[in-house]
């Protein structure tokens, strides 16, 4: 792989608007303007309903500064698929073709249209921002939804059931490029964009995308949120490249030892504060299972 | 060229020669036979366009809809369950203005199943905002899916080709094939104004506030009841439009003049069965014989429905004694949406037709002649009053309940 960006090589050129519609301290915000450097100018943008809709802007103003088509909510890997076969018909074989969209967009609603991407083996780049919960419509829960969250559709007791492993599901298609990101770590997601944009075929990209108000925490802590899911060992950053899966540097550390307890997380957050101990020490079991697998494989 | 082929091929040879680049393919009886035709044009190298095998209809029209945002002409095609699916793509496709064509062969909707012919599908649909063409016979079903291709990049409007499934979309009939140097005189390729370019973003389709809103340059836009008005406008106009390429066509192609509505022996006519597809013609022989009976009938079909063509079905309505409008779809619960529609077109007039609704064919119910010829007869005889419940042909086991 090319040599990793630093912040004083990352590049300056902006491809979104300061002043946009984003909420104070939105992970999305930082996927975002990092996602689009490393796309670069010459890229077509598919975007579905979803907080990226919001930040967009209203019409006539828009805050990106890439051509963008929005499209129906379950539609996005079908809408991405037109593009590229209409850059086909014209020719035009260097532009990136990029869907962009939220964890309920990706994983429930539009699973199908992305999983038809994939078998035909498009060659688009598919970027989900899994903030965990539908939040543009006020934080119901989707199946990306951990378990234990409190959503407005799951009020008193959270959400009882396991959250659904997207990228798992999209690596069974054999495609030759899944990564996951976070927020937390903009150059790791930005090498991981910059390297999607020089495989051809299907890339999917899932980013962990902490939301202030809809995880319940203060705007200032989104990096720190970020981190300690990771550092927690419950969001694993990762590539699977033609097959071949590799822990990323975050997660390397991880695996060698230096993981946090899964309960500091959860104390993070006013989205956790209906699960009982009992359920964290569950979690907790499931984390050090999980890992003992992955540190072995990383051995 | 005449060639002697199914409707299917009719219209994959229409998109064929209209040079479609990128066509989505979602298989559905009774349109299959129209896909797997264009996958051999494309996989043989005779249309140089991208197939591309979607896995489901919603998707097919999310393809159409991208890329022909992204300045290609598009295609697809479908029937009954598989057009239901993409409703909001459908409605999404003529916000967005894009120049989609879509074939239609129309068949009954479940539940329950049915794959045989009627045409609830597509005139279920005739509130979104899509031009809706039907075809009578193969040879219309080719000049139709031309013509759509050039009024839908004039317009800015997709449009539906629809025609019956099996009647006509299984059945063979001798057509006349265009020759590809006249197509491409008359069809010139999709170069819009406004596509996907990096080299000059635009983000097409976002939130629109309920008022107009000033750009940055401080210009006022519309909000979307504005863009709504519009669409509803250029929807009107393009009825005229229609009308010069359908004109056009004809000095092309010796073909058309008749864009609207196709009257058979209607001028000296006191009566007038109206249908829309091919029971129209159908419907032929059951007036030569009433005719010969010295019944002064006639039939009209109307061939497009969506923008309503009520001046030129009024213009030719006016003055009849009765009016039979015969629908293999009804709006449940009220009337035959075609019956309603000419209703209203004729209530401008001041010596209104009396006007009778027959529903027919639902689900693929075999439509006798015998039958026709009664019910004709009947409302010929009888004309009366104007009767707002449909009767029903055909029915068996069960009792008409009419009135």
């Amino acid at each position: 792989m090319a040599e990793k960006t630093t912040i004083v090589n990352l590049t300056e050129e902006e491809f979104v608007h300061s002043g946009n519609r984003a909420c104070t301290g939105c992970g999305l915000s930082i996927v975002y303007r990092m996602g689009l450097k490393a796309l670069g100018k010459n890229t077509i943008l598919v975007v579905p309903p979803s907080c990226l809709t919001v930040l967009q802007g209203l019409y006539p103003v828009a805050s990106t500064k890439l051509p963008c088509v929005n499209v129906t909510f379950a539609s996005t890997g079908a809408a991405a698929t037109g593009v590229r076969g209409a850059m086909k018909a014209l020719g035009k074989d260097d532009v990136n073709v990029v869907a962009w969209a939220g964890d309920g967009g990706t994983g429930d609603i539009g699973i199908q249209a992305l999983s038809g991407a994939c078998e035909r083996g498009e060659d688009i780049i598919y970027i989900c921002y899994d903030n965990e919960a539908y939040m543009n419509t006020g934080v119901q829960r989707s199946g990306t939804t951990p378990q234990g969250v409190l959503t407005t559709t799951t009020p008193i007791r959270g959400k009882l059931q396991a959250k659904k492993d997207v990228p798992a599901i999209i690596a069974a298609h054999g495609i030759p490029y899944v990564a996951t990101a976070s927020a937390a770590y903009p150059l790791d997601l930005y090498d991981k964009v910059k390297k999607a944009t020089t495989i051809a075929g299907p890339k999917y990209i899932h980013v962990h995308t902490p939301c202030p108000p809809g995880w319940n925490f203060d705007t200032r802590y989104t990096i720190k949120v970020g981190k300690l899911a990771v550092e927690t060992g419950l969001f694993d950053l990762y590539e699977i490249e033609n097959g071949v899966f590799r822990l990323s540097a975050p997660s390397q550390r991880v695996a060698g030892g230096k993981r946090r307890p899964v309960k500091e997380y959860f104390a993070t957050q006013g989205r956790f504060k209906s699960l009982d101990p009992e359920l964290v020490e569950q979690i907790q079991q499931q984390v050090d299972a999980k890992w003992a697998t992955l540190a072995a494989q990383a051995a | 060229m005449h060639i002697i082929e199914s409707g299917n091929v009719a219209a994959a040879t229409g998109v064929k020669l209209a040079r479609a680049q990128v066509i989505a393919a979602y298989p559905i009886t009774p349109q299959t036979p129209l896909t797997e035709k264009l996958s051999e044009f494309v996989e043989s190298g005779q249309l140089a366009a991208q197939y591309i095998p979607v896995e489901s209809e919603h998707s097919a029209m999310a393809v159409c809809i991208a890329a022909s945002t992204a300045g290609t002409r598009a295609f697809t095609a479908t029937s009954a369950n598989g057009l239901l699916y993409m409703v909001e793509q459908l409605h999404w496709a003529v916000g967005a203005r894009l120049p989609i064509v879509m074939c239609v062969a129309n068949r009954g909707i479940g539940a329950p199943w049915t794959v045989w012919n009627d045409q609830q599908d597509s005139m279920s649909q005739r509130d979104v905002g899509w031009i809706q063409l039907y075809a009578n016979d193969h040879q219309q079903i080719i000049d139709s899916v031309l013509k759509a291709f050039k009024l839908a990049q004039t317009v800015s409007i997709p449009v539906m080709v629809c025609y019956d499934g099996y009647l006509l979309s299984h059945t063979y009939m001798p057509f006349d094939r265009p020759e590809q140097t006249e197509v491409d005189a008359f069809l010139p390729p999709f170069a819009p104004t406004h596509f996907l370019d990096p080299e000059n973003p635009g983000n097409f389709n976002t939130v629109t506030l309920p008022d107009v809103r000033p750009g940055v340059d401080g210009t006022l836009q519309p909000g979307y009841i504005e863009i709504r008005h519009n669409l509803h406008q250029d929807l009107r106009a393009a009825l005229a439009t229609y009308e010069e390429i359908d004109r056009e066509y004809a000095e092309r192609f010796g073909r058309g003049g008749t864009p609207f509505v196709e009257p058979y022996r209607c001028d000296d006519a006191r009566f007038v069965a109206v249908a829309i597809g091919s029971l129209s013609y159908q419907l032929r022989d059951v007036i030569d014989q009433l005719r010969e009976d010295g019944l002064a009938i006639g039939v009209m079909g109307v061939q497009m429905y969506r923008p309503f063509p009520d001046e030129a079905i009024a213009r030719a309505l006016a003055g009849k004694e009765c009016v039979i409008v015969l629908e293999k779809a009804l709006s449940y619960g009220n009337q035959g949406p075609l019956y309603g529609d000419i209703k209203s077109a004729l209530y401008r007039l001041e010596n209104r037709p009396v006007l009778h609704n027959y529903i027919l064919g639902l689900g693929g119910r075999e439509i006798r002649t015998q039958q026709l010829l009664d019910v004709l007869a009947r409302s010929c005889a009888n004309p009366g009053e104007i009767e707002d419940t449909p009767r029903w042909i055909g029915l068996k086991l069960q009792e008409e309940h009419h009135g």
